[in-house]
C-alpha cells in the first residue's frame, strides 16, 4: 500500500513516517505542499494522503483529486464516514486522510489511527517545548526586573524577589506582568534597564 | 451566554462576524461566539459538517455543493444571512496585461471590451495562462468564468484554473506559479501593492449585486437551536450595519488587521472597505463605491434566486446535474423564512418576496418591503443578461447559444 504524507513540517512527517514503518508499512513518500506537489502525488499514484488539516493547500489537493485522469479511482476524505468517533478523533488531532475508493476499511482504518495517535504526540510536544520556552523568557524577565531593584534600591536578591511577589500579590497580577511592567518604567525613567 | 463557534477564512468579507464579536454584538444577544481561524476552504467544510464548529463563513456556492453532494461528504446546510456582496478583484501579471488597455479606468470600466482583449491576450502568451482560483465552487471562480465566456473564451479548454487558498495567491504570484488570480480582498490589493500584479477586472463591475460569503449552518442544527439561530442573526445583522458605515471604517480595519484574523496592513483592508481600488502600483486609485456591501440595500438578505443563479451556472459548467429535484434542493439552501422569522421584530428591511430577477435593476429602485423602505441597488451583469429563476433552461440556452 502506497503510502504519501503531505506536509510542511518535516519534524511532523517523520514522526509520522516512523510509526508507519514501526507498524510495518514500507511504500511511504513525502511531499511537501509547495509548488507542483500536486503533480507529483499523481505520478505516485497513492492509496492513501495523509494531509494535515491546517495545511493551506488541502483545497489544492482535493481539486486535482476531483479532475485527475491519473489516479484510476477517485479519492475520497475519510476511511469509514459512518465512523463519528474516528472521523472526531481525526480532526481534534489534526489529520486528514484522502483513501482511494474500494480500498478495505479494515487496512485503512489502522493508518488512520496511527497517524493520529502520532499527530496528536507531536502536538503534545510542540506544546511542552512552547511551555518552556515561555518559562525560560519568564525567569530571564524577573532576573532582570530584580537586576533593577538591586541596584536602584540597594536590595539583595532575596529581599528584590520578595518585593515583586508581593507587590503582584497585592496587585493581583502575575509575577512576570509586574516585572514586565518594572522594566518598562525603568527604562522610560531613564534607568539601568539595560 | 450560549456558545457558538464559527469558522472564517482570513479575508476582508470576514468582517461581520469579526464585528459581530469584538463589538459586542454577539455577546448583547447572549451569543459567546467563538472564532475560528481556518486557512483552506476544506477544512473550514470539514469543521462544519462534522459538527466541530456551529456556523461558517461560506463561499455561497460551496454551500450548494456541499448540500448537492459535490464536495466530499454530503450534509445539507443552510444559509440564512448573507455576509456581504462583491469584494472580488480578478488581477494579472504585467507581462500579462501587456496586452490589455493600457488606460487602467477604462480597461475596468468596460468589462465587455477587457474581455475580448484578454481573449486576444490569451493568443500572445507564451502559453495557457494560469488563473488561480480559491475553489471552484467559489463565486469568484463562477464569475471568472462567466465573463470568460462571454468573450468566447472555454475556461475549461483556453485557461488553466489552478486552486489555492486566498493566503497562498500572493506568494504563488511571486514565484510565477500563476499568471493572475481573482479572490476576494485584501489579496488582490496586496499583490497589486507589491508590485506582482495589476488589476484586470472588478467583480462588482461582472455582476454589480455579485454573491459572495453566506452564513452557513448545518440544517439539523439549525432547526433544533432555532432561538440560538436568531439571536445570532440579530447579532449578525446589527453587526453588518456597523461594518457598512463609513464612520466606522478605521477601527474596522484595525480589528480585522490583527494576525488573529486577517494579519495584513489596515490601510490595504480600509482601503477595500472604501472602495478605492488601486489598478496597479503607484497609480491613482479608481472609486468603486460598491466594491464591497456587508449591509445596506438588505444585503443580508438571502434571495432563493441567487441560490438558483449558482445551481444554473453549476449545470451550465457541467458541475451539477440538471434535474429538478437537484434543483429544488439548490434553491433550498437559502433561507429567507429563517431569515424573516429572525429579524421579524427588528428595525431591518424586509423585503417581501423571496425571489426577484437578478440583473434586472439598472439604477436604484424602491421595491416592496414588509417594513421600512428599502431601495436595492444596480445588480445588472456586465452583459445584460437577465436571470429569471422560473425559466431556468431558457437562461441557459442562451448561453449554448451564444457559444454556438
Amino acid at each position: 500500500m502506497r503510502i504519501v504524507i503531505v506536509d510542511d513540517s518535516g519534524a511532523r512527517a517523520s514522526v509520522l513516517e516512523e510509526g508507519l514503518r514501526e507498524a510495518g508499512y514500507d511504500d511511504i513518500h513525502f511531499v511537501p505542499p509547495r509548488g507542483a506537489f500536486v503533480a507529483r502525488i499523481e505520478r505516485m499514484a497513492p492509496d492513501v494522503v495523509l494531509m494535515d488539516l491546517g495545511s493551506p493547500s488541502r483545497d489544492t489537493l482535493e481539486e486535482m483529486l476531483l479532475v485527475s485522469r491519473a489516479l484510476a479511482k477517485p479519492i475520497a476524505m475519510f476511511v469509514d464516514q459512518s465512523d463519528e468517533t474516528m472521523i472526531g478523533a481525526a480532526i481534534d488531532a489534526g489529520v486528514s486522510a484522502y483513501v482511494v475508493d474500494g480500498l478495505r476499511k479494515d487496512r485503512v482504518k489502522p493508518i488512520l489511527e496511527l497517524a493520529v495517535r502520532r499527530f496528536t504526540a507531536f502536538s503534545r510536544m510542540q506544546n511542552e517545548l512552547d511551555e518552556a520556552r515561555t518559562a525560560l523568557a519568564n525567569r530571564k524577565t524577573i532576573d532582570k526586573a530584580k537586576a533593577i531593584l538591586m541596584a536602584q534600591r540597594g536590595l539583595n536578591e532575596g529581599d528584590a524577589y520578595g518585593l515583586l511577589r508581593s507587590t503582584a500579590m497585592n496587585q493581583g497580577r502575575r509575577l512576570v506582568d509586574v516585572a514586565e511592567a518594572l522594566i518598562t518604567a525603568s527604562s522610560l525613567l531613564g534607568g539601568g534597564a539595560a | 451566554m450560549t456558545l457558538v463557534r464559527a469558522a472564517f477564512l482570513p479575508l476582508t468579507d470576514s468582517a461581520v462576524l469579526v464585528a459581530a464579536w469584538e463589538k459586542g454584538f454577539a455577546e448583547a444577544q447572549g451569543i459567546e461566539l467563538e472564532l475560528v481561524r481556518t486557512t483552506s476552504w476544506a477544512t473550514l467544510r470539514d469543521r462544519l459538517v462534522y459538527g466541530q464548529v456551529q456556523a461558517a463563513q461560506m463561499l455561497a456556492p460551496l454551500a450548494v455543493a456541499v448540500t448537492l453532494g459535490l464536495s466530499q461528504q454530503p450534509a445539507a446546510l443552510s444559509a440564512p444571512f448573507k455576509l456581504n456582496s462583491n469584494g472580488n478583484m480578478l488581477v494579472m501579471s504585467g507581462e500579462f496585461a501587456a496586452a490589455l488597455e493600457q488606460n487602467l479606468p477604462a480597461r475596468l470600466a468596460d468589462p465587455l471590451g477587457t474581455g475580448h482583449d484578454f481573449a486576444a491576450a490569451i493568443g500572445l502568451f507564451r502559453r495557457k495562462p494560469i488563473i488561480g482560483i480559491v475553489h471552484r465552487f467559489s463565486g469568484h471562480a463562477l464569475m471568472l468564468r462567466y465573463w470568460l465566456g462571454s468573450a468566447g473564451i472555454d475556461p475549461d479548454r483556453d485557461v488553466v484554473l489552478r486552486v489555492l487558498p486566498p493566503s497562498l495567491t500572493v506568494e504563488a504570484m511571486r514565484l510565477g506559479e500563476i499568471d493572475g488570480f481573482i479572490a476576494g480582498d485584501p489579496w488582490p490589493a496586496a499583490a497589486i501593492a507589491q508590485g506582482l500584479a495589476e488589476a484586470v477586472a472588478i467583480g462588482a463591475r461582472i455582476w454589480q449585486r455579485g454573491v459572495e460569503k453566506v452564513l452557513a449552518l448545518r440544517t439539523d442544527w439549525m432547526e433544533a437551536n432555532a432561538e440560538t439561530v436568531d439571536r445570532l442573526l440579530l447579532a449578525l445583522a446589527q453587526a453588518a450595519r456597523w461594518c457598512d458605515d463609513p464612520a466606522n471604517r478605521g477601527e474596522l480595519a484595525g480589528l480585522l488587521a490583527r494576525p488573529s484574523y486577517v494579519g495584513e496592513p489596515a490601510e490595504l483592508i480600509e482601503a477595500g472597505l472604501a472602495g478605492q481600488i488601486v489598478p496597479r502600483a503607484g497609480t491613482p486609485a479608481i472609486g468603486q463605491p460598491d466594491f464591497l456591501l456587508f449591509h445596506r440595500e438588505a444585503t443580508a438578505f438571502p434571495w432563493r434566486s441567487q441560490a438558483l443563479w449558482i445551481y444554473s451556472q453549476l449545470v451550465r459548467w457541467h458541475q451539477a446535474e440538471p434535474a429538478a429535484a437537484v434543483e429544488a434542493a439548490a434553491g433550498a439552501v437559502f433561507r429567507p423564512d429563517v431569515y424573516r422569522r429572525a429579524l421579524g421584530s427588528s428595525a431591518e428591511p424586509m423585503p417581501g418576496a423571496s425571489m426577484k430577477l437578478e440583473g434586472a435593476v439598472g439604477a436604484p429602485t424602491g421595491v416592496g418591503a414588509y417594513r421600512g423602505a428599502l431601495t436595492l441597488g444596480p445588480d445588472r451583469f456586465f452583459d445584460g443578461r437577465v436571470f429569471d429563476p422560473e425559466r431556468l433552461g431558457e437562461y441557459l440556452a442562451g448561453f449554448t447559444q451564444a457559444r454556438g
